[in-house]
């Protein structure tokens, strides 16, 4: 199970989405890197992700790890944000039977784990169905 | 100083279940639910949505309206009864997921379902005051009824966010009334699931006595009446409460049923009246009044009175209209789904 201290280190990727923006060639890192694998600039700029994007790949859990067996079944996608950079992600509040390559999703705040019953809960984003 | 709301928003969680689907597990005659509460569907939140989940996009889209920095944000206040946590706050993760953190001042209030409107009533107070620019108030829940009770019907989920400040103002506050009182009607004790109710009670000496106790003294405060208000929105219980302390005030159909979304919507409880105003600012037009008062039992009232500006034209499309959500794309379930989702299922204890 996530701890406090790990996911608190992850707040500003899982809560408000920042990513590493490297100031020589502008390719986007998320989460952030110390060095850009492109072009070796050390230097990166706080940039927020694109809200929308599209699925690029899903598959569906139905065997679900531990503590996401109440879930089961759920879609997990690669979801190609409007910028470009591509983040793995649940997709939620959509029909598995219909779901498909190429559907136009946006990014929701959701409860993405609870450390049991009595430890933190964790939030973080799942994508949905847009419109 | 003129103070009011700069940005505004709502959230709907798309799941839904019919009165139907309820009334057929306990043995409920559903056309007399129908009738006499005046309901017809409510929203559910998914096992993954909470207060908190829900506040976070409301105020997302109450940022995108407002158009400001987060950082300027003084204080975020969020009134609910179903704070996730008993003990942390729900506000921190809403600052922070928002942008609004470190320099803020962060609150969780309480009070049935008046505590979303006492978050706004403390957060005007604190821009007039001139304590800070920017102050913002939710008012979420995601209520439970005990499994076959009459609250079963109507308990649902929402959140709406308001920011208030004192520059760009797209509705002016311009005056604000409570009425108070120790009426136990609907309690909840410690490590209790459910909520309990006084059941008939919960109506003239509760509601009533204080909904309209609180519109009557914020009319001889503002010295206006119903004629004053192109729109009017009460907490709404349930269908039939709030239309029928609109017409004792003198309120006509047409100015209570744009903020009526309980029908399809169910009680959100602290969001309850602020989200039937956010749906109210979606059609509002510039010089329109505004009346509300909301109800939280304990209990006691907040009233408003609200003056749209020129502003509401250029912020009404920025960010999803509340009916617009309420109506597009619900997702039905059943009773078993529903009562899954809610945690209502006795589960074996994990090993």
């Amino acid at each position: 199970m996530i701890g406090s201290a790990r996911y608190w280190r992850e707040i500003p990727q899982r809560y408000r989405y920042e990513a590493g923006k490297c100031t020589g060639c502008d390719k986007i890192f998320f989460p952030p890197r110390n060095v850009c694998s492109k072009c070796r600039g050390q230097e990166f700029e706080t940039v927020t992700l694109a809200k929308n994007g599209e699925v690029e790949a899903f598959t569906i859990i139905r065997v679900a790890p531990s503590g996401f067996q109440d879930e089961s079944p759920y879609a997990v996608g690669v979801i190609r944000l409007e910028d470009g950079v591509k983040v793995t992600a649940q997709i939620t509040d959509c029909d598995l039977e219909k779901l498909a390559i190429g559907d136009q999703v946006s990014r929701e705040f959701r409860l993405v784990q609870q450390d049991g019953e009595s430890g933190i809960l964790c939030y973080g984003y799942k994508f949905v169905p847009r419109g | 100083m003129e103070v009011g709301i700069v940005g505004y928003g709502a959230y709907v969680p798309r799941h839904r279940i019919k009165v139907e689907e309820i009334a057929k597990v306990w043995g409920a005659d559903a056309p007399s639910y129908k009738r006499g509460l005046m309901l017809q569907e409510k929203s559910v939140p998914t096992p993954d949505q909470d207060t908190i989940t829900m506040s976070v996009e409301a105020g997302r889209h109450a940022l995108v309206r407002a158009g400001i920095d987060p950082a300027k944000i003084g204080a975020i206040y969020i009134g609910s009864e179903s704070h996730p946590y008993a003990v942390k706050p729900s506000g921190t993760v809403v600052a922070e997921a928002l942008g609004g953190t470190p320099d803020i001042h962060c609150a969780d209030f309480e009070f049935a379902c008046k505590a979303g409107s006492e978050a706004m009533f403390v957060s005007l107070s604190l821009v007039r005051a001139g304590e800070m620019d920017f102050a913002l108030a939710i008012g979420a829940d995601t209520s439970q009824g005990a499994p076959g009770d009459a609250l079963e019907y109507s308990a649902s989920a929402g959140a709406a966010a308001f920011i208030f400040g004192h520059e760009n103002i797209a509705a002016v506050c311009e005056t604000t009334y409570s009425y108070t009182t120790d009426t136990p009607d609907f309690w909840r004790r410690e490590y209790q699931f459910y909520p309990r109710h006084a059941g008939r009670y919960t109506g003239e000496p509760a509601y009533f006595k204080h909904v309209l106790s609180c519109a009557r003294g914020l009319m001889e405060k503002a010295n206006v009446t119903p004629d004053d208000f192109r729109w009017a929105v009460f907490h709404q219980p349930n269908g039939k409460f709030p239309m029928r302390a609109a017409k004792e005030l003198g309120f006509s159909k047409e100015k209570v049923e744009q903020g009526w979304l309980v029908p399809t919507l169910g009680n959100t409880y602290s969001g309850s009246s602020p989200m039937g105003l956010t749906a109210i600012l979606d059609k509002a037009e510039p010089g329109d009044k505004i009346f509300m008062v909301s109800y939280g039992s304990g209990a006691g009232s907040d009233g408003f009175i609200w003056r749209v500006t020129d502003r509401i034209r250029e912020i009404q499309d920025k960010a999803p209209q509340t009916r617009e959500q309420l109506e597009n794309n619900p997702i039905y379930i059943d009773y078993g789904t529903y009562a899954k989702y809610r945690g209502k299922i006795r589960k074996l204890a994990e090993s």
